[in-house]
This record gives structure tokens, sequence and C-alpha cells, in this order.
């Protein structure tokens, strides 16, 4: 990979409302599909991220990667950013025969993470996507892919207080200022926490 | 605000997060199909007041088409369905029948 793609939508712009919002670096996504129900797809992806294929709306969050169900023949695979080649290679060796799709998709998204009180988090997406953020219904290890205001986004909590979200890269700018506005010191809701 | 669940994701979908694709069941008349039949396919559609089957897609979710029934007088909504089918499923229009006796729509008949 040339340097120049090394660099993240937004150069890790954050901002600093009752809410902490910031991008995050390059970030190794992989977008795979296949068909869930065959053996061979279900054991390529094991042996290549050490997960078994995630529920339903479930992410399973590893050691060297995680593994994000993203509809019933979807996958997102995440990884570091340098280790996105090799394991591409792997995945697409893994899956010889299978009638299976591996694309690298790292440069076409952009990361953000949401950090605070887990409440104020949660209020901040409540704000920009039409889902129930009460954490009896989405908690740690779900994943909703669903829309951010006007674009398409997709978010997890890998802990209380965290939510990362990721969208295209072509809408980074405006997913940022809509967590941004949406954070803003003066825009707290108090509903969820 | 209509409510319909994916039957892909179980997600509870509010009408946003989907783009309404018109009528369900369709049957495509292409090459050697008669004008009548191809007029019929690219223009006239259903518009009951009452039980309808629609074809909706998820766009801002999982991306795959799903069918629903509904009923455009009151909003009911009495189910979704996959899209990988040719009519309702037979317990949804049991489900049917049982809240709207007689109903019809095109050629299917709910009993009662």
């Amino acid at each position: 990979m040339s340097e120049a793609l090394l660099q993240s939508a937004l150069n890790g712009a954050h901002s600093d409302g009752f809410v902490r919002v910031e991008e995050l670096g390059v970030q190794g996504m992989i977008t795979l599909r296949g068909d869930f129900a065959s053996a061979g797809f279900a054991a390529a992806v094991e042996k290549v991220t050490g997960l078994a294929l995630p529920a339903q709306r479930k992410i399973s969050i590893g050691e060297n990667a995680t593994v994000a169900w993203m509809s019933p023949d979807e996958l997102l695979v995440l990884v570091d950013y340098a280790s996105v080649d090799a394991t591409v290679a792997a995945l697409t060796e893994g899956l010889a025969g299978e009638h299976a799709l591996v694309a690298n998709v790292s440069d076409a998204r952009a990361f953000f993470r949401l950090s605070g009180d887990d409440g104020a988090v949660r209020d901040v997406m409540a704000k920009v996507a039409p889902v129930d953020f009460s954490p009896e219904a989405f908690g740690p290890g779900d994943i909703r892919r669903t829309r951010l205001a006007q674009v398409a986004g997709a978010f997890w909590s890998p802990e209380p207080g965290v939510m990362q979200v990721i969208c295209f890269r072509s809408v980074a700018q405006y997913a940022f200022d809509l967590l941004r506005i949406s954070s803003e010191t003066g825009g707290e809701v108090g509903h969820l926490g | 605000m209509l409510i319909l669940e994916c039957p892909y994701c179980g997600v509870q979908c509010e009408e946003t997060e989907l783009h309404a694709d018109g009528e369900a069941h369709l049957k495509r008349f292409g090459p050697g199909s008669s004008d009548d039949e191809f007029e019929g396919y690219l223009f006239r559609r259903e518009n009951p007041k009452g039980v309808h089957f629609e074809r909706w897609r998820h766009v801002n979710g999982c991306g795959k088409y799903f069918h629903a029934a509904r009923c455009t007088a009151t909003l009911e909504v009495f189910g979704t369905y996959s899209a990988q089918t040719l009519e309702p499923p037979k317990d949804l229009q049991d489900k049917i029948s049982a809240k709207r006796p007689g109903w019809t729509w095109r050629e299917l008949k709910g009993e009662g």
C-alpha cells in the first residue's frame, strides 16, 4: 500500500462536546459474502479469524479479528490495516471452491469512536439513527446496520460508554459533522442516562 | 409511520430505513408476450382499499428485498415474508382471512 492511502479520511479529527467524537485511524475491513449454511464457508472464516460465524445482528470480537453480521449472506471482517492483504489472501484460499466473495474495502470506509457517559453516548446515537438505543435493546455484541441521518452506516458498542461507527469514506465529513453537532455541549438529552 | 419487520434481519424497521418498491408478485411478460400482457406487466397495478401486498427493500440495512401484507385503509400490517416466493404464505393468508373475511387481491381470495 502506498503511504498516501495510509491516511484516514479526516486525519484524526475529533471534537469534545458532552460526548467525545474522534475519527479513528485506518482500519482493515473486508467484505465477505457467501453461503452461511455451507460448512466450508464457516470453516474458512473460523480458520482465518479464529471466530465462529456471528448470529443474526451480532458481532464477535476476537484477539486479532472482529467478525460482524451484515446480512444473511454478508460478513464484515475487521483486522489490522497492515494485515489486510494477508487476511484477504488467506480467506480467498480457504474459500476456494465455495461460491463466495472476498473484497478489501478498507480504503472505502471511515471509522469513528464515540466515548463518554454510556447514556450520553446512546443519546447522541439516538439523535441520528432510527434505532432503540436502550441498553436492553442494543447492548454489547450487537451490531446494527442502518442510516446515520441521510447516509448509510453501522455501529456497535464494544463496551459501555463507547460506540464505534463506520460509514463510507465519501461521506466521512458529513458523518463526523453530524456526530459533532449532535454531541455539542448544550445538546444533552438525558433520556437514556 | 409504518413499521415493518425485515424477515432477513429481524429488525423492526421504521419506514425511513426502507424503500417502497411497488406491488408484490408481478409476473414479468417479456419478448413473445402479447401487447395486452406487456401493457399489464408495465402499467396496470392494483390500487385497493384494504388488503394489499407490496415489495419493500431494506435499503438502509441488509439491502434485501422482502414482501409485506398490509391494509391500505388502516395501515395495519399483517406480516412480512421472503421475496423468494410467488405468492403469500398460507399462514399469512389465513391470518388475513381471520381479520378481513372475504378479502380479494388479484387472483387471490381469502376465506370467509
